[in-house]
């Protein structure tokens, strides 16, 4: 069972935490069913979220990624460690003020881009006159306007992954969690989101941490990388980047961006080859 | 067995069990039904006396003679819907609401065409399994990939070896749907009617063995009916499931 | 030929609607023909049947038999689709109950159903709550498979989206859970209306005094073709006409999908 620290309680019109999301000797382990053991996917982990910063995690397939995510957002519970997000320990519910991005297509097919976006605000009562305001803002945002009264079935994936990356950021989160959410995209769409994905981090101020297995994407967008080993997996090595925040793709360009992603290669090849070996 | 399995068995036993008590008890009228323990009692008196044997022929004859003729029917005219793409678009709207309508209907005009004997019975088993039967194959065809087309044309089949080497084998998973689908309706209109109005037959029996008050035949048979029923229709999806995974369909 | 279709597809679906009519046509003319072969004391002719339709509506009689049956319809109809719906839904949500009644409920939609109808009878007495209960037992099982099956499928993804988004269970199941089966359940009730139509009928057949499904087994017991023929006519026009407009629905709900 996890420890339930007590954090300091959450101020809303003070001074907003420093530290945005907390993970101390963080497990996550799989109970065994029938013949098969125990799996533990992850840990143990330590980890602090600076408010504010883009966190990017790269790491092998299967080494828990999407694992971390889901504890950090409150979709499943840890079996060891504490979880806290702005000091408030994180429990069965995902926490206010936390938003997610999956990496399959969120979309809800059968409302259209408008309504999609407008999904969480209706849920949560909010007077449809702000509703209006704050969705048109999004989907403008996003660059969808366009196509506000179109299905997601008439969307491509990079539009549809807008569409959800919008649905989530008009809930303002203060913490954005970004699971893999350009994985089926094509490269070019891939970098073009990434500079969408900087934009709405500067001007919304939100602490993004971003899961991808694209060194590059990494390297490119975050301001610290967490590296992390094979299942069960644990961070084995934190590259700070040290990019201005006024940064886009182009980034690539400087010496500096190789430098960082081969430091993430070295680190990352040997675990990848165990995760290669443990998937046969 | 798996979990399920287990559960299922337990849940089948708890209700037995359930209702075999609230017999006993009287906490259910006992005249209206009766205790598991004698209905099962009362079937196998009626697989003992062996009086039932000549009824649960006839129905089986008229199921069989339903069921053959309503497989070549459905086959003819799922291949002919298939070869007539026009006739296939203009039945289209008719065929999706065959089964809305209560084709049982017909049932009385077929007593008075044929006479009340089998022939209603076997018309209204035939009405019921072919369009099912016709639908099924249609799928099938349509379900045959164009490669394999292609394959048996680069093959040099001539069309009859095409459609007896090829086609069928891999319509089968589908043909065969459709084949249990008719066994079961065909079944299920044949004692509907034999319920309703008839001379003889199983479905016959279980409505006389009612009306005569006679509990124990009543529920014997009734549980002979849904222990073959059960069988068939279990062996029929088993064996078309095994027939799709073979395949590689879904 | 084809590429005419995609050229103009109005004018394609205006020919088979054409078409469909034609063949209508074609099978009225078979009707009349096979009159013709059997004589109008064995199979009366389509006119005959749509003349003596005219005067059995017209008959004052009539009317209660029809609202017999349509209420009786009508009962079963909701508490199959409701009763289906709440039973799809518990089954589909909780995999391993759903994974230990389904070969049963398979099982049960195979039996012909016609032959629990003397335990309904001695449950419920001969009256409308039997009928009911005939119509219920065909129509709830293929309503409560089909919601199954769309609860199972509904894709994990937007489950966690709903708990992304902080809903409770009760706005997870309405605004979530809900639209996303409602194509496949919809399905499920078009197929209910369909059986528990012929659930009700037949009972009538089998054991009532009143009802449409009672008038067609009177007017075989008293040799009357023209009767039989002219509900029948009444019943096949019914079930046809509530059959397109509920595909029709259902064409709509798909069209996000």
């Amino acid at each position: 069972m996890p420890e339930i620290a007590s954090g300091a309680p959450t101020g809303a019109h003070s001074a907003a935490p420093p530290i945005a999301a907390r993970l101390k000797g963080v497990t996550r382990v799989y109970p065994g069913v029938g013949r098969h053991p125990p799996v533990q996917a992850l840990g143990p982990l330590d980890l602090e979220l600076q408010r504010g910063e883009f966190f990017a995690v790269v790491g092998p397939s299967g080494c828990g990624k999407s694992t971390l995510l889901d504890l950090i957002a409150g979709l499943s519970r840890p079996t060891e460690g504490v979880i806290e997000f702005e000091g408030a320990p994180v429990t069965d519910r995902v926490p206010e003020g936390v938003g997610v991005v999956f990496q399959e297509d969120a979309s809800f097919h059968w409302l259209t881009v408008r309504d999609n976006v407008a999904f969480g605000l209706r849920r949560q009562g909010v007077a449809e006159r702000e509703i209006a305001e704050r969705v048109g803002h999004a989907i403008a945002f996003m660059g969808l306007r366009e196509f506000a009264s179109a299905y997601p079935a008439q969307l491509s994936g990079g539009m549809r992954q807008r569409l959800c990356i919008a649905r989530t950021l008009v809930l303002r989160p203060r913490l954005l969690l970004l699971d893999e959410p350009f994985g089926a995209l094509d490269q070019q769409t891939r970098l073009l989101m990434g500079d969408e994905v900087l934009r709405l981090w500067r001007e919304t101020g939100a602490t993004v941490l971003l899961i991808t297995h694209a060194l590059d994407e990494a390297a490119m967008l975050a301001d610290r990388v967490g590296v992390m080993s094979a299942r069960p997996g644990c961070f084995i090595d934190m590259v700070a980047t040290g990019w201005p925040r006024e940064r886009d793709s182009t980034i690539v360009t400087r010496p500096e961006f190789g430098a960082v992603t081969a430091r993430l290669w070295s680190s990352l090849r040997a675990e990848s080859i165990k995760a290669m070996g443990t998937l046969t | 067995m798996t979990r399920a399995g287990s559960i299922r068995l337990g849940v089948v036993a708890g209700c037995v069990a359930a209702l075999e008590l609230a017999c006993r008890m009287r906490w259910i009228d006992p005249v209206s039904v009766i205790p598991p323990s004698k209905m099962a009692l009362g079937a196998w008196k009626v697989i003992a006396s062996g009086e039932y044997a000549h009824d649960m022929l006839l129905t089986l004859e008229n199921v069989a003679m339903a069921l053959g003729i309503a497989l070549v029917l459905g086959f003819s005219g799922g291949v002919l819907l298939h070869r007539f793409a026009r006739l296939r678009r203009a039945a289209d709207p008719l065929l999706a609401s065959y089964y809305a309508v209560p084709t049982f209907i017909f049932y009385p005009l077929f007593i008075v065409l044929f006479g009340l004997n089998r022939w209603p019975l076997v018309a209204i088993g035939v009405m019921f399994a072919m369009v099912a039967m016709a639908l099924n194959t249609l799928n099938g065809f349509e379900r045959v990939s164009p490669s394999l087309r292609k394959t048996a044309r680069v093959m040099g089949l001539s069309p009859f070896r095409e459609t007896f080497l090829v086609i069928l084998p891999a319509c089968a998973p589908y043909i065969f749907t459709g084949v249990k689908l008719a066994v079961v309706y065909a079944f299920i209109a044949v004692i509907a009617g034999e319920f309703v109005l008839a001379g003889a037959g199983f479905g016959f029996k279980i409505a006389f063995a009612y009306n005569n008050f006679d509990n124990s035949t009543m529920y014997g048979l009734m549980t002979i009916l849904l222990l073959v029923v059960g069988l068939v229709n279990g062996a029929l999806t088993a064996w078309e499931r095994r027939l799709h995974e073979r395949t590689g369909g879904r | 030929m084809s590429t005419d279709r995609m050229r103009a597809p109005y004018a394609a679906a205006w020919r088979d609607r054409l078409d469909t009519a034609l063949l209508v046509a074609a099978l009225f003319a078979l009707w009349q023909l096979l009159h013709l072969f059997v004589g109008g004391d064995a199979l009366p002719s389509p006119m005959a049947a749509a003349r003596r339709l005219q005067r059995l509506v017209a008959d004052a009689d009539f009317g209660a038999n029809a609202f017999e049956t349509g209420r009786a319809f009508g009962y079963a109809l909701l508490i199959s689709w409701l009763g289906g719906l709440g039973l799809g839904v518990l089954l589909g949500a909780h995999r391993l109950a759903g994974e230990v009644f389904e070969p049963m409920l398979v099982t049960l939609y195979a039996i012909p159903k016609i032959t629990l109808y003397p335990v309904i009878l001695l449950l419920f007495g001969l009256g409308v709550s039997a009928k009911i209960a005939f119509g219920v037992l065909h129509g709830i099982i293929p309503v409560l498979l089909f919601t199954m099956t769309a609860v199972r499928n509904i894709h994990p993804v937007h489950i966690k989206s709903a708990r992304a988004l902080r809903l409770g269970p009760t706005d997870t199941a309405l605004h979530v859970l809900l639209p996303a089966t409602l194509p496949e359940v919809f399905s499920g009730f078009r197929v209910g209306f369909a059986l528990t139509l012929l659930g009700t009928l037949i009972g009538e057949m089998f054991a009532s005094q009143r009802g449409i499904g009672y008038m067609l087994v009177h007017a075989m017991q008293n040799n009357e073709p023209e009767i039989i023929v002219a509900l029948a006519l009444l019943l096949v026009a019914f079930a046809t006409i509530a059959s397109a407009m509920l595909l029709a629905v259902d064409r709509r709900l798909r069209h996000a999908a």
